[in-house]
């Protein structure tokens, strides 16, 4: 079970995927760690020898920030945005779509599960 | 859509020309400027704009994070005063 960038433990799946298991790797960035390391994106998870692992994991540390790090530091552009009173802070201290987006119906992602309405009592 | 790097950003040139003559005269002083659309240059830095918000001047001290956002970002133009509170909930209740 190889183990990559702290806690993931993606399996039975081909690399190219199980890499996009860790926070910060897309699909993108996936294929050009495995281009950099020389693997094929097919190989299994499962089947990746010791010294392929290791050089994922060289070639990770070296090029891109994922997990932890990454996390702290979209916070900290979050709370730099909240220190300075801008729009966009406001927006994500309230918890409301900060890109523009239209607030009078859905913005659910952003606003949280629909709270259920009162309901409505005939006159 | 952002905007054309080519042009670079975009100053209010008579607000940075205020800003410039205060630098150099080393004061401080509020200066009035309806100029929300203006980005931040790093000369501003330390001073204290009174930016409109449509209504009145807000006043806005500019630090160094600040800079590459624009002016209107830090004068808001709308007041949110809560949706249907106490009062709205007893109304109903009563009926």
């Amino acid at each position: 079970m190889p183990r990559i960038a702290g806690v993931d433990i993606p399996r039975h799946k081909r690399v190219e995927i199980a890499l996009t298991y860790i926070y910060g790797i897309g699909r993108h960035t996936s294929n050009l760690i495995l281009a950099k390391a020389g693997i094929s994106p097919d190989t299994k998870a499962d089947a990746l020898t010791d010294e392929q692992v290791k050089k994922i994991r060289d070639v990770i540390n070296e090029d891109y920030k994922v997990e932890g790090p990454l996390r702290t530091e979209v916070q900290m552009n979050i709370k730099r945005l909240i220190d300075i009173g801008c729009y966009r802070g406001t927006r994500h201290k309230k918890g409301l779509p900060v890109r523009g987006q239209n607030t009078r119906n859905n913005a659910h992602t952003r606003r949280g599960k629909k709270r259920a309405s009162p309901s409505k009592k005939k006159a | 859509m952002a905007r054309s790097l080519k042009k670079g950003p975009y100053i209010d040139r008579k607000l940075m020309e205020r800003v410039e003559v205060l630098n150099k005269s080393g004061q401080k002083r509020v200066v009035k400027t309806w100029a929300r659309r203006s980005m931040i240059p790093p000369e501003f830095v330390g001073h204290t704009l009174a930016v409109h918000n449509g209504k009145k001047f807000v006043p806005v001290f500019i630090t160094e994070n600040m800079v590459g956002h624009k002016l209107g970002e830090f004068s808001p133009t709308r007041i949110f005063r809560a949706h249907g509170g106490k009062k709205s909930e007893k109304a109903t209740k009563v009926k």
